[in-house]
């Protein structure tokens, strides 16, 4: 009788009926009357002055509108950015390009291939100038990235804790007194965490239609922060927040690439109000990785300090993260999310320094996990060494060392952050004590005995997600740059419409996540209106009030919350309505069965019909009662949420050739409450596909000129099926206590807790060659020539 | 040509892609483009029986072929048993590349009836996923191939609940 089941349930999604059948709108799937398409110049130097542009040739086709350079948007100023430290962006290159694929000059033509033509026909001259990539080299400053800024290094976050100088320097002489014990060991890991190109299998795209009789625009784009897209316009534009509409129709995948403020999302805007007609750019997949933000990209050491029975007394990360040329959205801040998880799960004193570096390269940003996964690589990497130093089993030291189930809720990273609910120990016994994982040891040790290289690697790893709180608006969790200045909070409003079907309306911008589903359970539950009777809209400026949009794991915990508590109003309110409609007593009213009845006499019934239409024939209220059914909320939580988890993995390695081959892949996930385990499975399979990616395969490779390497899916290797099993999860639920629902988000854990993994496995196949570390991508040539290199020098 | 059934006729400029004309001509946008360059796979289409990927074939050399898309795959309302499985199984999640995926499931199943897990995953390696880490893939396609078979599918990893 009760429908309470579909919260933490599987339903199939809502969504596909549509994508299956290929009737999803995808923005480049929208074509208006008149519209223009676009094409880029795009510099073929990472670092040149700009000497001359001619467009003659391209103006005298038929069918180009325009060809606009700098000249034309100085006015505007640049691309705005929510952490604008270093050097934005500005909208096409201005007298300097500074990384190769920046936009020099943009064409409007009738037609994409013609746009693409006039856009060759555009002659610019270059005089090159000094380039800098190497991340070390240009933390040096010997060749700088802008003239006119005063460092190469843009911001150094350090913590240990974070924001107290003298717990920082306190932190600091425990490690050094650790480490100048003769009682104890050290191990360092210099490692890589290379950049990545996200690679989302949609390519942005975005499309505007100025109304000039409005005065205002429309502008589909393929964004996860519609309503921050819509501040960022109207800002530059100089007209108001009210006067921009935009809508993320369905989002080909996001990962945090589509999580910024784009040049083209502006200059499309712009060529529309200044030709009267709406403009498309559809990204292509070669000019992707280099219009797009990247991710990763960090060169660090890890160092670890512990006694010889596995008490580890110190941690510190030491590094360098690439910022590329210009600052975008978040650029500078997500090495500070890697600061936030540099501790881990773990207790011990930990002091991490990390420098954001500008190079002549194009901009990093949030890509999936965004210092997390680059945090938790090095922390869980340089574990495992000093397990392996010690000789104790890799589950044993991590226990050991964990901060303890019974710290929370008052548990406090050694980094300086407070986190909501924890218990390590039980994710991890829930893996070692896995048939899977117990079998991967045996099966480990039968094959080793045949000869055949075989590993097996385990990982823990927590993250922090779900942002956020309020508080944090002073750290640039806002969105105030884009004239917006609301914290990171949920919002959701419901609405019973005159039917009794209801339209629920929040502020997220997904791209796959399965929204609609999640969200119809959630309404469906505290209503016990069936889910097929709820509609959910996402993804619009307009539609729903000042949203933040979907990025790091954020949207279940703390717009499903919003949602959560405005369903609860709205239950409320129906409830008064049955209780003057049944002459009975607000608390005896229960809802169930599309209804609402009285407790104890369950004859007494009113369907959700009759409480609707009351509720819209504001005379039949009880009286004082506001006509209408519906309710917002905006949910600020207390703190972020914190996942964590226990991975494991097995591969075979060819001594031959350096192939690596992923046999197993076994996970524990704890996002706390699960709402759909259908769906959060599916986030953790693609996350661990790209966390595997990272460690096995992907990689952006600029030359030292500057050139990218990987520019097209030939030479950027990703995952395919069949680099892939099918893969093993398990789950354990600790609840978070700091919002209504007990979720916490899974977006992104399966990339956080992955690569480290591979690589430990790795690691542990070549263990008997030596091998100690290897870099990732763990292409056949690099393991090869690693087996080779321990084999000679030992 | 013939598109989904029906005869299609055009002029169009020799270097129109297949992909485009079947996108901007004929307004089928349910193909998608990735990559231009035949990797990824979200442009997957039938042409004569046989999977292409559609940003690399001119409109021109499908002249006078038989072309189904996405949109013509699911027949009299019912819908073809490797979308149904996409559905039961939650093999998809943004659906971009998803088209081409169900596209190039559909071949597969029609050269082997009775793929095993590797020859699935070898059978859509030309279609890349970013999503679903392939695990929920493999599944619908194992859940359509029983269908298509005339057996019962697998049960899925999870327990439904209805509403």
């Amino acid at each position: 009788m009760s429908t309470t089941s579909v919260l933490g349930g599987v339903v199939k999604r809502r969504e596909d009926p549509a994508l299956i059948q290929g009737t999803g709108l995808y923005v480049d799937d929208i074509k208006l009357p008149g519209m223009l398409y676009v094409a880029f110049v795009r510099s073929p130097f990472a670092h040149a002055r700009i000497t001359s542009i001619d467009a003659s040739a391209a103006l005298a086709m038929e069918g180009v509108e325009a060809v606009y350079t700098i000249d034309d948007v100085r006015h505007l100023g640049p691309v705005l950015a929510q952490v604008p430290i270093g050097k934005v962006r500005p909208l096409l290159a201005d007298g300097v390009v500074n990384h190769v694929g920046e936009a020099v000059a943009m064409v409007v033509a009738t037609d994409r291939y013609l746009a693409r033509d006039a856009a060759d026909a555009v002659e610019v001259d270059y005089e090159p100038l000094p380039v800098v990539v190497d991340l070390k080299e240009a933390a040096t400053d010997a060749v700088k990235v802008h003239e006119d800024l005063e460092s190469n290094i843009l911001m150094t976050w350090e913590a240990g804790p974070f924001g107290d100088p003298d717990a920082m320097a306190e932190t600091q002489r425990k490690i050094a007194e650790a480490k100048a014990r003769d009682d104890t060991v050290v191990v360092s890991i210099e490692a890589v965490n290379q950049r990545l190109i996200g690679t989302a299998i949609e390519p942005r795209a975005v499309l505007a239609d100025w109304n000039p009789g409005y005065g205002r625009f429309t502008v589909y784009s393929s964004t996860q922060i519609p309503h921050a897209l819509a501040g960022a316009i109207a800002k530059t534009f100089g007209i108001t927040y009210n006067d921009v509409h935009v809508v993320a129709p369905e989002v080909g995948g996001g990962f945090g690439l589509k999580l910024n403020i784009y040049n083209d999302e502006i200059l499309v805007a712009f060529a529309s109000q200044r030709l009267g007609r709406p403009v498309k750019y559809t990204e292509s997949r070669r000019e992707s990785p280099n219009s797009t933000i990247q991710g990763r990209g960090w060169i660090a050491t890890a160092t670890l300090v512990g006694t010889r029975d596995g008490e580890i007394l110190g941690y510190e990360l030491h590094g360098l993260c690439d910022m590329g040329a210009y600052s975008q959205n978040f650029t500078v801040a997500i090495p500070f999310l890697g600061v936030f998880v540099a501790s881990g799960q773990y207790k011990f004193p930990t002091h991490v320094k990390l420098d954001c570096v500008a190079t002549h390269t194009m901009t990093t940003d949030a890509y999936r996990g965004a210092g997390r996964p680059e945090a938790m690589y090095y922390l869980e990497r340089v574990i495992d060494a000093y397990a392996r130093k010690i000789g104790m089993d890799p589950a044993e030291v991590r226990r050991k060392n964990y901060i303890p189930a019974d710290a929370f809720p008052a548990a406090v990273s050694p980094v300086g952050f407070a986190m909501d609910t924890g218990d390590y120990d039980k994710a991890l016994d829930a893996l070692v004590e896995s048939d899977g994982y117990r079998q991967m040891l045996a099966d480990r040790d039968r094959m080793r005995a045949e000869g055949k290289l075989v590993g097996v690697g385990l990982s823990t790893y927590v993250e922090v997600c779900g942002f956020g709180p309020s508080g944090l608006v002073d750290l640039g969790f806002s969105w105030s740059e884009y004239g917006a200045p609301a914290a990171f909070s949920g919002t959701g409003l419901v609405r019973v419409n005159p039917d009794s079907t209801v339209t629920v309306v929040i502020g997220t911008g997904p791209s796959g996540q399965g929204h609609q589903t999640t969200w119809s359970q959630i309404v469906s539950d505290q209503l016990g209106i069936p889910m097929e009777r709820i509609r959910v809209i996402h993804g619009d400026s307009e539609e729903s009030p000042f949203g933040i949009g979907t990025f790091g794991s954020r949207s279940a915990a703390v717009d499903g919350s919003a949602t959560f508590e405005a369903a609860q109003k709205v239950r409320a309110k129906a409830a008064k309505i049955a209780a003057h409609l049944l002459e009975a007593s607000e608390e005896d009213i229960q809802f169930a069965d599309g209804g609402a009845f009285v407790a104890g006499s369950p004859d007494k019934t009113v369907s959700w019909e009759e409480i609707a239409t009351v509720a819209y024939q504001p005379h039949r209220l009880p009286e004082g009662m506001e006509g209408g059914l519906e309710a917002h909320s905006i949910f600020s939580p207390a703190n972020a949420t914190w996942p964590f988890g226990a991975h494991a993995a097995m591969v075979e390695v060819d001594a031959d050739t350096g192939d690596v081959r992923l046999l197993r892949y076994i996970t524990v996930d704890d996002c706390g409450n699960v709402i759909n385990p259908m769906i959060v499975d599916g986030q953790i399979h693609g996350g661990l596909a790209q966390g595997i990616g990272q460690a096995m395969f992907e990689e952006a490779v600029y030359d030292a000129d500057g050139n990218l390497l990987t520019g097209s899916l030939l030479d950027y290797v990703l995952p395919t099926a069949a680099d892939l099993p099918s893969f093993e999860l398990h789950r354990t639920v600790t609840p978070s206590d700091i919002n209504p629902l007990g979720v916490k988000g899974i977006g992104e854990a399966g990339t956080i807790g992955s690569a480290q993994t591979i690589v430990n496995a790795v690691v542990d196949a070549l263990e008997s060659l030596g091998v100690t570390h290897v870099d990732m991508p763990l292409r056949p040539k690099r393991v090869w020539q690693a087996i080779q290199d321990a084999k000679g020098g030992n | 040509m013939n598109v989904n059934g029906e005869p299609v006729s055009a002029d169009v400029e020799p270097r129109t892609l297949l992909v485009h004309f079947l996108r901007d001509d004929l307004g089928l946008t349910g193909t998608h483009i990735g990559c231009e360059t035949s990797y990824c796979g979200a442009c997957t289409v039938i042409v004569d029986g046989r999977t292409v990927k559609s940003c690399t074939m001119l409109a021109v050399q499908a002249d006078g072929s038989d072309v189904t898309t996405i949109e013509g795959l699911a027949a009299d309302g019912e819908l073809h048993p490797v979308q149904e499985g996409f559905w039961e199984r939650h093999g998809l999640q943004c659906g971009y590349c998803t088209p081409g995926m169900i596209m190039s499931a559909v071949g597969l199943l029609t050269e082997n009836p009775n793929p095993s897990e590797e020859e699935i995953r070898h059978g859509i390696e030309g279609n890349i996923c970013r999503c679903t880490g392939y695990h929920n893939i493999v599944r619908a396609i194992e859940y359509a191939a029983a269908k298509m078979r005339g057996e019962a599918p697998a049960p899925a990893e999870w327990e439904e609940v209805t509403a």
